[in-house]
């Protein structure tokens, strides 16, 4: 018998690898990214079905139970992603001010003609 | 004196000063201006255009270190010879002008920064000068150049300077970013004492509490993850 949690978690994880496979094909994901969202539904999977591996390994690196390494190695990831993000998003501001000032600059010189 | 002198000031919704500033500047012989309008949503531009002066128009708010970098680079284009930046709510005396470019011309620095600190008889509100001397300690540790009012708006740079200095940030941050070019390129810095109007406009337009922080975070990050 499949508990709630396991039928919740395999849904969502069905739905976002659909999600992953659609946007590989749209390319608008590349191939590293695939193998890095794949493997994390999978291993979300993983955890939830098999409990036992999970806590074994989390005995492994020091914690009691499986579903805390999910949970730290989540944090972690989700920071490290919103900073790559920050620095993306950053990088963008500063390309987009290099665009306005290049049109500002090209007006004054259009005007001098 | 034949060097060519140019005026970079940045504006951001300034139409209620930036006419009086301007008309000042002409009285006192600068007549070598660039506005630039960094997408203002009132009259900045038109008020400017009006006092012949060169008008840059961002077509969108990218911040004070976007508008400083087009005016810089505008200045270098026009070939000046010292570029003084000048803020546009009103806080600088004209007459500071001539203090800050003379090192320059002299040939006894590439940068000249206007310190409303060195100033003893300067009376800047506490909170302020709490703040100032926080972002100019963490600018000395990130780049090792001590200045003693990082944040000031009344600069000058050589032509040869202007022409190496690379602005990248957008927001308040610059102010920082060009010490941390100073060091960079070992540009001689020199700090001369300067007066500043507060006027209630000018305190509402600075720097304050929140943007301080802002740019903490971003120095920080710049430094150390990229």
């Amino acid at each position: 018998m499949m508990s709630v949690l396991q039928i919740v978690a395999l849904i969502f994880s069905l739905f976002a690898l659909s999600r992953v496979i659609l946007r590989t094909k749209d390319s608008k994901l590349s191939p590293k990214e695939f193998v890095f969202w794949t493997s994390i539904w999978l291993s979300l999977l993983g955890v939830v079905f098999f409990p036992d591996y999970s806590t074994k390994f989390a005995e492994i690196i020091g914690l009691r139970r499986g579903v805390d390494v999910v949970i730290y190695s989540s944090i972690g990831i989700l920071f490290y992603m919103l900073f790559r993000l920050y620095i993306k998003f950053e990088e963008r501001e500063q390309e987009i001010t290099k665009v306005v000032r290049e049109i500002a600059l090209l007006k004054k010189k259009n005007r001098k003609r | 004196m034949g060097e060519k002198v140019y005026i970079v000031i940045p504006a951001y919704n300034e139409a209620k000063s930036i006419g009086k500033v301007l008309r000042k500047l002409k009285r006192s012989g600068y007549h070598k201006i660039i506005v630039v309008d960094d997408g203002s949503k009132d009259r900045t531009s038109a008020i400017s255009n009006k006092q012949r002066v060169i008008v840059l128009k961002h077509i969108i708010n990218r911040g004070l270190g976007g508008a400083l970098g087009t005016g810089i680079k505008a200045a270098v284009e026009e070939n000046a010879d010292v570029i003084v930046t000048f803020d546009s709510d009103g806080q600088h005396s004209v007459s500071d002008i001539k203090k800050v470019t003379t090192p320059i011309l002299n040939g006894e620095a590439d940068v000249v920064i206007g310190s409303r600190i060195i100033n003893k008889k300067e009376h800047m509100p506490f909170y302020k000068k709490v703040g100032n001397f926080g972002l100019n300690m963490i600018t000395f540790i990130l780049y090792g150049v001590y200045c003693s009012d990082t944040q000031s708006g009344l600069r000058a740079f050589s032509k040869e300077a202007a022409q190496k200095l690379e602005i990248k940030s957008n927001g308040y941050e610059v102010s920082s970013e060009i010490i941390k070019e100073v060091g960079k390129n070992k540009f001689k810095l020199k700090e001369i004492p300067i007066k500043t109007i507060y006027t209630d406009y000018s305190i509402k337009r600075g720097t304050n509490l929140i943007s301080g922080i802002r740019i903490l975070i971003k120095l920080s990050i710049d430094k150390f993850f990229r």
